[in-house]
């Protein structure tokens, strides 16, 4: 019977006929595929955007921040202003050589950028070379602070994208001479970077040439310390805190007291990052399954409508010859060929809106290339297919079993 | 062609049990055409009902054209009712959204005859009750007399050996009433057992016999010609 041409004609002609129900299941079944893999596919793009956020540095980095103590220790005071200087960054790559691949220095301060007569103010960061791939720093022109811009103390300057623009429009910025500080300095690189306009309105600068014009000190404000990237998670926390007793050690600041200096683990980002995103999909799923639930309870319920409003016509059938059997098979291809049908058309209606969608909502709400995977996609449809024949099948073969005088009697 | 005996119907209603049909003896034969007369309540429709195979009986026997039909499953009695037998309804069943002609194809799709057959076979019978120009009409777009005589050709169309009409006549008026009837005699002039069950004395003297029923039991059984 199910693959019977004649049985076939009969179904075509049947759904031909009646529109307004074959629209009703239809339209449940391709709405219930859009919606789940929409929604499916708006929540991987969220869980995109957050995995972009947090790879916007490297994440095989431990910061470290001088601070103020706040416990008396050895003969000195709280309230001590602890600092970093040159020697304490050779101190700290001997001691962890082994561990450890550099360590990078970055000392921020904020002032005037001049170029002809556009001025602005600017974050300005006075690091090593090794700052660029901590801060995953993508040159577009010409290059990045180097070796011998820190040892010959080069008055250069790399500047951020929206630097050049602001500064230099349409003109070439590599090889000009910028003003600022009291001092002119040359532009080597224009650099990009994922971290958004804040980090692309930043100039980088060498850091032994900022100490030797701010009066010749040896302070560094902040060390970015860039380890063995082949190090799990928990040897990072290890390393985090020999680095941290070492330092306190060193500067004379109690075990015990939790300012003095800051650590921070970028590796610990990371795994907040994985607990989130991993929380994230979770509730994912929850709306894809919960909307495909529905989904299903839409389809059966039409299903059932469906079969009571025939339960006459099976009446009069089943007084002129049907089998139960053929009433069931009835009633069940019709219900699969139109939820496949309407099925593939919500799922390709589906697919075709998010590739629309695209990046459009990354802006306002942090979606960024929403997708499903093919395999999910068909899994949904067949499950929906699936429970909107089994949905079918049960009323269905019990209108078969009705006696057809019942059947009959029914208005 | 039909022989029933001793044949009990009862119907559970709740705790009590309404004993419909009490040992009905009947035999008819090939060619006949009788009525069943008897008010509501007599136990006629169900007399048809269990004939028709629509419905399971008690105790007793049926035999149709030799074959016995007891406590038949559906899918049994489905098939019998195909080969043997064809229904006219008070109220027409016809599918509603099927054309006049497919409606009087339909027994013959669920005897597994080619598309093309069918059609050919349902135009014959179309024509037969004079209705070979509203092939593409929809039941809806019918009246009350050509509806039936349609629901009439959709009986003959698969052959059956006897047709059960049940009140055939009574959704319909009296002029329209008699068009039916004659067409119900003419299909019996052509050899045909017929069975109608009414209510209306006009429509029984058409026919060539008439058994009466009340209360379950047959009261008279009357050859008119």
């Amino acid at each position: 019977m199910l693959f019977n041409k004649d049985s076939w004609k009969e179904i075509f002609d049947t759904i031909k006929k009646n529109k307004l129900r074959t629209f009703l299941s239809g339209f449940t079944v391709a709405i219930g595929i859009l919606i789940f893999i929409i929604l499916f596919g708006l929540g991987n793009g969220l869980q995109n955007s957050f995995g972009k956020f947090f790879t916007d540095d490297k994440v095989n980095t431990i910061r470290l921040y001088p601070s103020s103590t706040t416990i008396p220790y050895r003969g000195y005071e709280s309230q001590r202003r602890i600092k970093f200087t040159n020697s304490d960054l050779k101190d700290f790559k001997e001691k962890f050589n082994s561990k450890i691949e550099d360590i990078v220095v970055r000392n921020s301060s904020y002032f005037q950028i001049k170029y002809k007569e556009k001025a602005n103010n600017y974050s300005v960061r006075a690091v090593s070379p090794g700052h660029q791939e901590a801060e995953l720093t993508i040159i577009m022109k010409g290059r990045y602070l180097n070796e011998g811009d820190i040892t010959n103390k080069k008055k250069h300057v790399v500047i951020g994208r929206l630097v050049a623009e602001d500064l230099f429009k349409e003109e070439d910025p590599i090889g000009k001479y910028i003003f600022g500080s009291g001092h002119s300095w040359k532009v080597v690189g224009v650099f990009q970077d994922e971290g958004g306009d804040r980090e692309e309105r930043t100039l980088y600068v060498p850091y032994s040439t900022m100490q030797k014009i701010q009066k010749n000190n040896d302070e560094i404000g902040q060390m970015i310390v860039i380890y063995d990237k082949d190090m799990n998670y928990d040897q990072s926390l290890i390393l985090e805190k020999e680095l941290e007793s070492y330092i306190k050690e060193k500067k004379f600041i109690s075990p015990d007291d939790n300012r003095g200096i800051y650590v921070s683990n970028t590796g610990e980002e990371q795994e907040n990052s994985r607990q989130f995103a991993s929380v994230l999909s979770i509730i994912i799923s929850f709306i894809g399954i919960g909307t495909l639930i529905a989904g299903i309870i839409g389809i059966s319920n039409i299903m059932v409508f469906v079969v009571k409003e025939r339960t006459k016509e099976i009446g009069i059938r089943k007084a002129i010859g049907a089998t139960p059997n053929s009433i069931i098979a009835m009633v069940l291809q019709e219900s699969i060929f139109i939820t496949m049908i309407s099925g593939y058309l919500g799922l390709i209606v589906a697919l075709i809106i998010l590739n629309g969608i695209g990046d459009s909502l990354m802006e306002k709400y942090f979606i960024s290339n929403p997708y499903i995977e093919t395999s999910n996609a068909i899994w949904a449809t067949i499950i929906l297919i699936f429970f909107g024949a089994l949905a079918g099948y049960i009323p269905a073969r019990k209108a078969a079993k009705i006696k057809p005088i019942i059947a009959l009697r029914d208005k | 062609m039909i022989e029933i005996q001793e044949l009990n119907k009862s119907y559970a209603i709740g705790k009590n049990s309404l004993h419909v049909l009490k040992g009905i003896n009947l035999k008819i034969n090939e060619g006949e055409l009788v009525a069943i007369m008897g008010s509501s309540g007599s136990g006629k429709s169900t007399l048809l009902n269990i004939i028709g195979m629509l419905d399971n009986y008690d105790s007793g026997s049926y035999h149709l054209d030799g074959v016995t039909i007891k406590d038949l499953d559906e899918t049994k009695a489905a098939k019998y009712r195909n080969q043997f037998l064809g229904f006219v309804f008070q109220s027409f069943n016809l599918i509603n959204y099927k054309t006049a002609l497919e409606n009087i194809a339909l027994p013959l799709y669920y005897q597994g005859i080619a598309r093309n057959e069918r059609q050919k076979i349902a135009f014959e019978y179309l024509e037969k009750v004079g209705l070979g120009d509203w092939s593409e009409h929809l039941p809806s777009e019918l009246s009350g007399g050509q509806k039936q005589r349609i629901a009439i050709a959709r009986a003959l169309a698969s052959q059956p050996k006897v047709l059960l009409a049940d009140e055939p006549t009574g959704a319909l008026d009296s002029k329209t009433s008699e068009e039916v009837m004659a067409l119900i005699k003419k299909i019996n002039k052509e050899g045909k057992t017929i069975l109608v069950v009414t209510h209306e004395n006009e429509i029984a003297n058409m026919c060539n016999r008439i058994i009466t029923l009340k209360d379950g039991v047959i009261m008279t059984d009357i050859k008119t010609s």
